[in-house]
């Protein structure tokens, strides 16, 4: 038992720095992963990938002008993400361009941008916890931003449900009805990147969007329902996390990459385990129902 | 006689090319209005005009004031694969009584059974939408009409992928919401089934060619006109020239005008 206790309880017990991480972690989840689920279910889960770049430019700004900073770096990230968001969606909506497309062609020249931005003045150093982050050097700052973030995203999701719910399941007929398609649409890309920006600070840039989309995807294997699988996303998010900082308090590891493959080895077991996964497809069933 | 739906010389189309050419007439309150003609002669357009989806090139299409519109896309944007139940599909239709934000009551949950039995799906309330058959979902999305409890039914090809018997079912259904002073077009592409179940008709080929009491408007002599009228686009097609400025007028009624209207299209080619 006390094992157990030595190696889940004690370090977050001990060290006022994994509980920070843990906390943050946690909030993120609950955050990030209802909105991953949705974004998976529009079929924009490269789109997440693709905003999570578009930030990078907005955050070097940031750090160009005050160092490594949060509160500026968070919100460079946050305009460029709304820029690349906006401009993206506007491409696709006026001209022919698909939304793939563009989004692309935005985020690669904001990939590029930020890269060099980070590089006038920044070292390696420097430009690895841009990109990784360093969940284990939470502030007060970043925890007070985090919990903003998920507060205001569960109550979007709250306000807007059923609006996101019709947009992905009959857009034709939300526009038939109601004039909110659009509007609920740039909610729900503000949200990606506003949690986004809230994942970079513990996750990096590149990480921020697997604690988005991996616990999504996993979710996807076990339910058929919309309800449900966003509160599984959110639960494997957090044990994710959990398993995560652990692994990289005993293992000497990175935090944030041992956080995102946490959610990996899930979300493989998922695909082989799930109920809607491999094994049950492929087993073959001799009894079957006369109706 | 009210309108409940108004065309004033309606050009509907895509890329300058007209799917709907120089529409006039109302479509009364309380009609029950079957729209007929060949593949490409604008039927669909002409739904998505009303519903206003397609932005007219000229002319207006006006709904009444007040009305409220029920629409049955002939190919939904539907996302089958989107985790979601029969149940969570006709609830949609709740739409415009309880909005974003408003509660689904218990009388609500009700009336969505009630609508489900009505297209002879009781009991699928809890079936996932990716285990529905073609025909199935077709009914499924006819209960959210039925549902939304709208003024104005517009329904694209509503039989497509559906039994003989359930056609009957759902005709009976679209007399009944007739005899309820609901104002109902519907596309339909069975002569027959029109000529028996419908009061009046719409024939189009692009241009209107007939619009009236059904067996009139559906005379051989007008089906003989609408089967005349070329499908595909001409690109080197003159530019309609607006109203009154020389040889194509394109004012007056309906039925003189479509002869004219229908030759301009042709002799360009």
């Amino acid at each position: 038992m006390s094992a157990v206790y030595d190696w889940a309880i004690a370090p977050f017990a001990e060290f006022a720095f994994m509980q920070r991480a843990l906390l943050g972690a946690v909030l993120l989840s609950i955050s990030a992963c209802p909105v991953g689920v949705f974004l998976m279910l529009r079929r924009m889960s490269l789109t997440g990938d693709a905003m999570a770049h578009a930030i990078l430019p907005g955050a070097a700004v940031g750090f160009l002008l005050y160092g490594l900073e949060i509160v500026p770096m968070t919100l460079g990230g946050l305009i460029a993400g709304v820029v690349v968001a906006l401009g993206a969606g506007a491409v696709s909506r006026l001209t022919i361009q698909k939304e793939d497309a563009s989004m692309a062609a935005f985020y690669l020249i904001s990939l590029a941008l930020g890269v060099l931005i980070v590089s006038l003045r920044g070292s390696n150093v420097d430009l690895m916890h841009v990109l990784f982050g360093t969940v284990l050097a939470l502030n007060d700052d970043a925890l007070v931003l985090i919990a903003s973030i998920a507060a205001v995203t569960l109550v979007a999701l709250a306000v807007f449900w059923r609006a996101l719910v019709a947009e992905c399941l009959d857009p034709l007929f939300l526009r038939s009805v109601s004039r909110l398609g659009p509007p609920v649409h740039f909610v729900f890309l503000g949200l990606v990147v506003l949690n986004l920006v809230g994942g970079f600070q513990a996750l990096g840039t590149l990480l921020a969007v697997g604690l988005m989309m991996l616990p999504a995807a996993a979710a996807r294997f076990w339910t058929s329902r919309v309800e449900p699988m966003c509160l599984l996303a959110v639960g494997f998010g957090i044990v994710s996390c959990v398993a995560g900082l652990l692994l990289s308090y005993h293992a000497g590891l990175p935090s944030g990459p041992a956080i995102i493959l946490s959610a990996g080895v899930i979300y493989a077991l998922s695909i082989i385990a799930g109920t809607r996964g491999v094994l049950a497809a492929r087993v073959p069933r001799n009894a079957h129902r006369t109706a | 006689m009210s309108a409940c739906v108004t065309f004033e010389d309606l050009t509907l189309g895509y890329n300058s090319h007209p799917a709907i050419h120089h529409l006039n007439g109302a479509v009364r309150r309380g009609s029950l209005t079957a729209v007929v003609g060949a593949n490409g002669s604008g039927k669909s357009t002409l739904m998505k005009g009303i519903v206003g989806l397609v932005k007219p090139m000229a002319g207006a299409c006006k709904v009444a004031a007040g009305i409220s519109m029920a629409y049955l896309p002939q190919q939904s944007e539907l996302d089958r694969s989107f985790p979601a139940r029969v149940v969570d599909l006709v609830s949609l239709g709740l739409w415009p009584r309880r909005g974003l934000l408003g509660r689904h009551t218990a009388d609500d949950r009700r009336i969505v059974s009630k609508a489900l039995s009505a297209v002879g799906l009781e009991g699928f309330e809890q079936r996932p939408l990716d285990t529905l058959s073609g025909g199935q979902l077709q009914r499924t999305l006819f209960a959210r009409v039925l549902v939304q409890n709208a003024d104005l039914i517009l329904l694209d090809e509503p039989f497509n992928a559906v039994d003989a018997r359930t056609v009957t079912d759902l005709v009976a259904l679209i007399k009944r919401w007739h005899g309820e002073d609901r104002t109902i077009m519907v596309v339909v592409h069975d002569l027959e089934l029109v000529r028996q179940n419908f009061p009046e008709a719409l024939l189009l080929a692009r241009a209107p060619i007939a619009w009236g009491e059904v067996g009139s408007a559906l005379s051989a002599a007008n089906l003989l006109r609408a089967r005349q009228f070329h499908e595909a686009w001409n690109e080197d097609a003159p530019w309609c020239a607006p109203e009154g400025s020389g040889d194509h007028a394109h004012g007056g009624d309906v039925h003189t005008h479509s002869h004219d209207g229908h030759h301009h299209h042709r002799g360009a080619a």
